[in-house]
Order: C-alpha cells, then sequence, then structure tokens
C-alpha cells in the first residue's frame, strides 16, 4: 500500500522543527558578491524557481555556492550581502542559515558505518524506489554503495532538512542518464512542493534547458544571462 | 638518608661507557644516530647538574618566590615543547597560548590543591614537595595536551570535506566536530590511563622507585605514587579536555564556518 499522500509531497510528512521564522517559502538575494578579483555577482531567485549556471571549470562556481552556503570567509569579511525574503544572513547564525539555505557538495561525504545513521529521519521507500536505490542498501556499509549511490542519498539526505534553497554543485555528474533524469525529478518535485529556490551549476546543456529557469555563465566579468539556443553550456 | 649509597662522577663515567657502546653499534650499523645521541647524553648531564644546583639552593631558602618563578619556568618550557610537537599548529598568539594556558590552568590549580588539602604542607610552597609535584604534573599534561591538540588539528584537516559536509546539513559546529574532539580527548587521555593500568605490574614508576632507593618504606612511597598518579591523571585529564574544547571552538568563526586557516600551512587554501 503507498500512502498517497507521502506520494504526492515526500518530504512533508515529518516535523519542521527548526524553522521558528515563518514556514512560507524565502526567495534567495545575492547582492554584490565578490570572488577574488571577480566582478561583483548580483542575482535574485525567486520561489520556485531553478537558475542554472555553468562556466570554465575554476571559473568559481563552486566558491559561490560555498559563499552563499555561508562556508566559506565572503560576505560580512569581504563585501556584499545574502538575503533569504527579507532577512539578511547575518540575522541567522551560520548553521540556522544552512539549514534553510542547503549545499550539496559534487561528492559527497559519509562519516558514519551505514546510510541510515546519517539521517535525521526514515526516506520513503517510495522515494528511494523513485531515485532507483534498494532501500535495504539504507543499513549497508557505505563502502559497498557506488558513488551514483552515494551521491543520490546525499540529496535525499539533505531534502529530509527541507530547506527553503537549494545548491546544486553538479548533482548528477557522477550518475548515469537514467538516475539523473530521476533526480532532476525528485528535485523538480521538491521545487514545486516547496516553493524552493534553487542554484544548480551543470556543464550539461541539455540538462540545463530540462531542468532551468533562466541560465547564467560564470566569467572574470561576472554573471552573464545566456539565453535561447546560443546556450553556451559547453 | 642512611640506606642511600652515593655515586661518584667515576660512577657515572661507567654508566656513559654504556652510552659509548651504543653510539659505537649505531656507527656499526650506519644508523645516523651518533650526533643526536652525543647531544641528548650531554644535554641530560649538563640541564640536570644544573637543576641540581638550583634545587639545592632553593629548598635551601625555602622562598614562595623561588618555587613559583620555577614553577612558571618549567610552564613555558612545557608550553614550547607542546607547541613544538604540532604539525599543524594554530597560527599567532594561539600557537603557544592554547597548549600553555590549559596547562596553567589544570597544573597550578591541582597541584596547590594537593599541597595544602591533602599533603598539607606547611608553609604551602614547601620546595621539597611543590617542585617535584609541579614537574611530574608538567611532564604528563605535556604529554596529554600535545598528543591531544595534534590529533584535533590533524584530523580536522583532514576530513574538512566531511566536517564541512555535516555544517551545510545545518550542524553546529560542535556536533559537526564532535567525533573527532571525542578522539582528540582520548588520544591524549590513553598513555596516562594505560600508565595507571600497568603501574605496579608491568612498570615501576620512577617516583616511587626514587623513594625506595633513598631508603623510604615502600608502603609509605607506594602511597605517595598513588596520590601523585591521580593527580597527574586529573591534571591530564583537564588540562588536555580544556585545550582541546577551546582548540575546536577557534577552528570556527562567528558565523560557523571551519577556518584551517588559522593552522599553519592552511593560509593557501583559502
Amino acid at each position: 500500500m503507498v500512502d498517497n499522500r507521502a506520494r504526492d509531497k515526500p518530504f512533508n510528512n515529518q516535523q519542521v522543527h527548526s524553522h521558528q521564522d515563518s514556514p512560507a517559502a524565502s526567495e534567495l538575494h545575492l547582492i554584490n558578491i565578490r570572488i577574488g578579483e571577480m566582478a561583483a555577482i548580483t542575482l535574485s531567485v525567486a520561489t520556485g524557481e531553478c537558475v542554472a549556471i555553468s562556466g570554465p571549470s575554476g571559473s568559481g562556481k563552486s566558491r559561490l555556492l560555498r559563499i552563499v552556503a555561508d562556508l566559506d570567509p565572503g560576505p560580512g569579511d569581504v563585501e556584499g550581502v545574502l538575503k533569504l525574503g527579507q532577512r539578511d544572513h547575518l540575522h541567522f547564525s551560520g548553521a540556522q542559515w544552512r539549514r534553510r539555505v542547503a549545499y550539496l557538495a559534487a561528492e559527497s561525504q559519509w562519516w558514519f558505518d551505514d546510510v541510515e545513521s546519517h539521517f535525521i529521519e526514515q526516506p520513503a521507500h517510495d522515494l528511494l524506489h523513485r531515485l532507483g536505490l534498494n532501500p535495504a542498501l539504507l543499513t549497508a556499509p557505505i563502502r559497498r554503495l557506488s558513488t551514483g549511490e552515494r551521491q543520490r542519498f546525499a540529496l535525499l539526505r539533505m531534502l529530509m532538512h527541507q530547506p527553503h534553497v537549494l545548491l546544486l554543485d553538479e548533482p548528477t555528474a557522477s550518475l548515469d542518464h537514467g538516475s539523473a533524469l530521476s533526480v532532476e525529478q525528485i528535485i523538480k518535485d521538491y521545487r514545486n512542493d516547496h516553493q524552493a529556490a534553487v542554484i544548480w551549476v551543470s556543464h550539461d546543456a541539455e540538462q540545463i534547458a530540462r531542468v532551468a529557469d533562466r541560465h547564467f555563465s560564470l566569467q572574470p566579468s561576472g554573471l552573464i544571462e545566456l539565453t535561447g539556443e546560443n546556450d553556451g553550456g559547453h | 638518608m642512611n640506606g642511600i649509597v652515593v655515586l661518584s662522577a667515576f660512577d657515572l663515567g661507567l654508566a656513559a661507557i654504556l652510552i659509548l657502546c651504543l653510539a659505537g653499534l649505531s656507527l656499526l650499523m650506519g644508523l645516523g644516530l651518533v650526533r643526536s645521541l652525543f647531544i641528548a647524553a650531554l644535554r641530560t648531564t649538563v640541564q640536570l647538574l644544573l637543576i641540581g644546583l638550583v634545587l639545592k639552593s632553593v629548598f635551601a631558602q625555602s622562598n614562595a618566590l623561588w618555587v613559583i618563578a620555577i614553577g612558571l619556568m618549567m610552564l613555558l618550557v612545557a608550553g614550547r615543547e607542546v607547541m613544538a610537537r604540532q604539525q599543524r599548529r594554530f597560527l599567532g598568539w594561539w600557537g603557544m597560548g592554547l597548549g600553555t594556558t590549559a596547562m596553567f590552568v589544570s597544573t597550578f590549580s591541582i597541584t596547590l590543591l594537593v599541597l595544602v588539602v591533602i599533603i598539607q604542607a606547611d608553609p604551602w610552597y614547601t620546595p621539597q614537595y611543590a617542585i617535584p609535584l609541579l614537574g611530574m604534573m608538567f611532564g604528563n599534561t605535556m604529554n596529554g595536551i600535545a598528543l591531544g591538540v595534534d590529533r584535533l588539528t590533524q584530523n580536522a584537516w583532514q576530513q574538512r570535506a566531511i566536517i564541512e559536509s555535516r555544517l551545510a546539513l545545518g550542524q553546529e559546529p560542535a556536533q559537526a566536530i564532535a567525533d573527532i574532539r571525542r578522539d582528540s580527548v582520548r588520544t591524549g587521555l590513553i598513555p596516562i590511563i594505560n600508565a595507571m593500568a600497568a603501574a605496579g605490574l608491568v612498570s615501576l614508576p620512577g617516583m616511587m622507585t626514587g623513594q625506595i632507593l633513598a631508603g623510604v618504606d615502600p608502603v609509605e612511597a607506594v602511597n605517595y605514587q598513588i596520590l601523585i598518579m591521580f593527580m597527574v591523571t586529573a591534571g591530564t585529564g583537564f588540562g588536555t579536555i580544556a585545550a582541546i574544547v577551546f582548540g575546536a571552538k577557534r577552528l570556527f568563526d562567528d558565523r560557523q564556518r571551519l577556518r584551517l586557516d588559522r593552522l599553519s600551512g592552511g593560509a593557501e587554501n583559502y
């Protein structure tokens, strides 16, 4: 028996404990963020919107996501402001901010022996099946999992926290085409259900065309918006 | 003490022949140890002779200021030693300050407590009690803190991606580094816990041996040794925990970000 509510909104069947402020979704604003010598970056991502960022490797895409997640010295130390809705990021502690603005690194990290221990709550089996993950893997030792399986579990682990904003650093880089499509679908569902803002770093022009509402290229001169067919994704 | 056999310079010279034999063997086997062996042997001779003279005059005067001065000197040397043993030390004041402050607080407070409440030395700074106790406290606390803090910074360095991944999931710094912190405290405390467990069976502790050699009744010597073991373990434990708690805090900034650029060799990664 499949619980339909769980199927429709798989991340809603749990208590939201860490969000003292309004549970409503919030848009994300980057105002004059500087990375090294690069021109200042200003970008707003609306609720439920997905913005793709591409650009040559080493252009600072990961660095930008890390600064937005407040993991690297950036705003506050250098210059620039991050905002979630009306609220400046300094209104939150680092941990509070990152519970709302979640960053998924390109390579997933694991520190306990099995998968399950990393989850604040068991992911619904229905959700695992949709991602092509065998629920038995939840209790398997981490070293038995393939890179692709780890990456998909890492995505679920992050979504269980119900963040307002997703910062995704090439989330499907280690996945085959079929798994990549299922990850795209899960993220799309989450975005729709939670009106989450998404920044998605990708090298794959076709993927960007499938998932993103807007597409930017990160260049030394800053973020350049790309439109239409002459898309510079690769 | 009547029982003790006084050693002459000739006796020590005979013992030095053992070191010469070891050096000869090292030369034969090409171990490259001769130089450091001789320097260390020379240092131990000179340093111990000097401290013997210093202690002789301090014992003769029984002056609180002298005792405190010697305690502070030991503290600074031990603090430097803790810093020198770190592969990745904290930059700036923290490099030496972390271990030294932790040692200062735990060592002086516990030694004072033992002198005043348990031994009830009169006056409390009686050098025959205060200085050996401080020495043993520093020696052990120094080891615990050096091992523990080194483990902390090394692990944080190697597990950077894991710590940041945990931060990215919204964990507080204390939670993100909890496993490393626990492991570091264990690393710092295991030698002294093992020493307590093995005392009397595998090893006869140096202090007790010394007292027995000096003609003290072995049961009396054992009582002192038990006291020393307890105070040294407490001092090492509190000192190591303090150094690791504050060290772990220092690894994060006010935005709760991991800041390995606060360690030597860390700046180029930012």
